[in-house]
């Protein structure tokens, strides 16, 4: 059977009637996270999780794949119309879309950035759904040296390659990693840093962590910084809709920034920042009218936005593909679908295809639905923005709390979560990133397990890493990756990276 | 990380904070290996067991701690900005009073409770009017996703009066 078939399938499944549900709650729900300040789609899935343990599979991960979308629509929102953006993929939407909100025409830069990313959304989930059959056929040929070298270059790009400091994006990835040995050890059986704890043989919990971190870290963090006075919000004056002209500098933009923010997103490089700082770039230089930029042009919001969306699509192909997540949002729906019991990967495609497909199906469904959200029904959202902080901020630390004790109503499961929230916000202090913490948390027993296949294997001969042709390549781009930019950085280019820093989403 | 207001005076003097981190960090290293030690001998035929990985990863924390004692000593890290500690102090009591209540008084009090007191760490003062309302607030969502989503959230006397 071809794509086209499977693609058919899949949407027979998520045209089910409840699927459908699903995907509405979980885009409606999505949009809401990203237009508010403060939380992402990471913390939304992470905070949902243990509210499905009863649902179907795929009706879950259908919810967590539209939370996922509805971030990226949302947070231009808050983008435009507050200047703080709701989700980091958004910050160069600011640049030019809140002034052009400031100008008065916040409408129709909303509306390039809702269309943008519908077109960007629905050409990447085709480019997903295409290009996965190949890479599942890939991976076909890998085995465990191969899973360890392809997590070894995740672990690197997450961690150090973009961001400001390699030494703490590194030290965050093994905070993540040192978390993920505690418990029972999955190929012997034995307790590891558990220290006669009980609660402890289970390991930690991938969403305690990412809830407390998220959540509670940046409440914390925002609380900190004392009362700096409201945040205006840009009121939307004039129509939503775009007239010719704005037509006309749009729609190359987006095509532009959903071919640079796919591949990007696809790559194993983590994050969808590093798309749309690339697409900016690119529309600085290619357009017509360079003295707008800075001032509210156009292309500035269509372009990074469409990228901003293809790159979200494009980081499902590793997720889906090869179980591999490379950002905090893929690393917790990660971790949905093993609550599962079902491990990404080549295997899924064979084993569950109508499960793969319906969620793929599904965003395509979503993206319309994402369409009809954001545009006639803006000015809900933007009713949002005007909710006071300090009930804001309660509600996020009840519904925080409120999936963690439906997961387990402890008192050492809240003591966790109130520990793992004074470190996240320790980190946050001191300009540690979170996103590796998640990242190490969940992929690092997955890589201890491929390696100790491999070692195994070959008996303990740890030449085998390299003699493989693909772990080989795989590794030598991960020196490179950890390498290139410290030398980057000591000699004063450091800059560039740390505007693509990979924060939370 | 914005940079604070003096970028360059003190950064020869050792960050203190900074170095206080890279201890933590061999202590955790430290706490692998001692925690780890107790399973020498169990590696199988292939030298690769339970404690490989675990020591890989604790060298590699005491080659961070290393690294981040010598960026805090040639004041390599960023400045942080002021932190109010009021604020903290009041969110973190929220949560150490629901932990403590919680399975007493049941959610809706519980988080009540957190509610008002986030709140009042953001700046709303009138405790007994957000407290009320907090308790109303937990106990909707208590109903919706205890009696509605199945999921298992502790009952208390509040909870028990209506259902």
């Amino acid at each position: 059977m071809g794509t086209f078939d499977f693609l058919l399938q899949g949407l027979v499944v998520a045209a089910q009637p409840m699927n459908l549900l699903y995907a509405l709650i979980g885009v409606t729900l999505g949009t809401a996270v990203g237009v508010l300040p403060g939380i992402g789609p990471a913390l939304t899935v992470a905070l949902l999780l243990p509210v499905t343990y009863q649902l179907d599979p795929a009706g879950s991960l259908i919810m967590f794949a539209g939370i996922y979308y509805g971030g990226m629509y949302g947070g231009s929102t808050t983008s435009i119309l507050l200047n703080t953006p709701g989700e980091s993929a958004s910050i160069v939407t600011a640049l030019e879309g809140n002034k052009m909100a400031r100008a008065g025409r916040g409408g129709p830069a909303l509306a390039t950035a809702a269309i943008g990313s519908f077109v960007a959304g629905l050409i990447a989930t085709m480019g997903l759904a295409f290009i996965a059959p190949y890479i599942v056929k890939l991976a076909l040929v890998f085995g465990p040296r191969e899973y360890f070298a392809l997590m070894v270059l995740a672990f690197v790009t997450v961690s150090s390659a973009f961001g400001d400091s390699a030494l703490r994006g590194l030290t965050s990835l093994f905070v993540g990693l040192t978390l993920a040995l505690i418990g029972i050890d999955q190929l012997t059986g034995q307790t590891r840093l558990s220290f006669g704890v009980p609660d402890l043989l289970d390991g930690i919990e991938v969403t305690t962590v990412a809830v407390a971190m998220f959540a509670i870290g940046e409440s914390l963090f925002i609380a900190a910084q004392g009362d700096r006075g409201p945040d205006k919000v840009e009121a939307v004056r004039g129509s939503v809709w775009m007239n010719a002209a704005d037509w006309a500098r749009s729609w190359k933009p987006w095509l532009r920034g959903t071919f640079i923010g796919f591949p990007i997103g696809a790559m194993p490089a983590g994050g969808a920042e590093i798309g749309t700082f690339l697409s900016y770039a690119t529309e600085k230089r290619l357009t017509k009218h360079p003295e707008e930029f800075g001032n509210g042009a156009i292309e500035g919001v269509a372009g990074p936005e469409a990228a901003n969306n293809a790159s979200a699509a494009g980081t499902l192909v590793p997720l889906l593909t090869l179980g591999l997540p490379t950002t905090a949002t893929a690393a917790i729906m990660l971790a949905g679908f093993q609550q599962f019991g079902l491990q990404p990967g080549p295997l899924l495609f064979a084993t569950n295809p109508q499960l793969v497909w319906g969620l793929i199906a599904s965003l395509l469904i979503a993206n319309f639905m994402l369409l009809v959200l954001n545009l006639p029904l803006i000015g809900l959202w933007v009713r949002l923005l005007t909710i006071p902080r300090p009930w804001l901020y309660a509600g996020i630390l009840l519904f925080a709390t409120l999936g963690t004790i439906g997961a387990n109503p402890s008192v050492f499961e809240l003591g966790m979560l109130l520990a793992f929230g004074l470190l996240g916000y320790v980190m946050r202090v001191f300009g540690y990133p979170i996103a590796p913490v998640v990242v190490g948390l969940i992929l690092g027993p997955l890589a201890e397990q491929q390696l100790r296949r491999a070692l195994s294997i070959s008996q303990g001969d740890v030449t085998v890493l390299f003699t493989s042709p693909i772990a080989a390549v795989l590794l030598v781009i991960a020196a490179l990756a950890f390498v290139v930019p410290l030398i980057m950085r000591a000699r004063g280019r450091g800059e560039v990276l740390t505007q693509l820093a990979a924060s939370e989403d | 990380m914005t940079k604070g207001t003096h970028p360059s005076t003190q950064t020869r003097r050792p960050d203190w904070a900074a170095l206080t981190i890279a201890a933590v960090l061999a202590v955790v290293a430290g706490l692998i290996f001692w925690d780890v030690s107790r399973l020498i001998g169990l590696a199988g035929y292939s030298q690769v067991g339970p404690t490989t990985v675990p020591y890989a990863i604790a060298c590699c924390l005491i080659g961070l701690a290393v690294w981040t004692a010598a960026e805090a000593l040639r004041g390599d890290f960023p400045e942080r900005d002021h932190q109010e500690i009021g604020p903290v102090a009041w969110i973190v009591g929220g949560l150490a009073a629901q932990m403590l209540l919680l399975n007493a008084l049941g959610f809706s009090i519980a988080t009540g409770i957190l509610f008002a007191l986030t709140a009042r760490g953001f700046g709303k003062r009138k405790l007994w009017l957000s407290v009320p309302i907090g308790i109303a607030f937990s106990f909707v969502v208590w109903v919706i996703f205890a009696k509605l989503l199945q999921l298992s959230l502790p009952a208390g006397p509040l909870e028990r009066l209506f259902f």
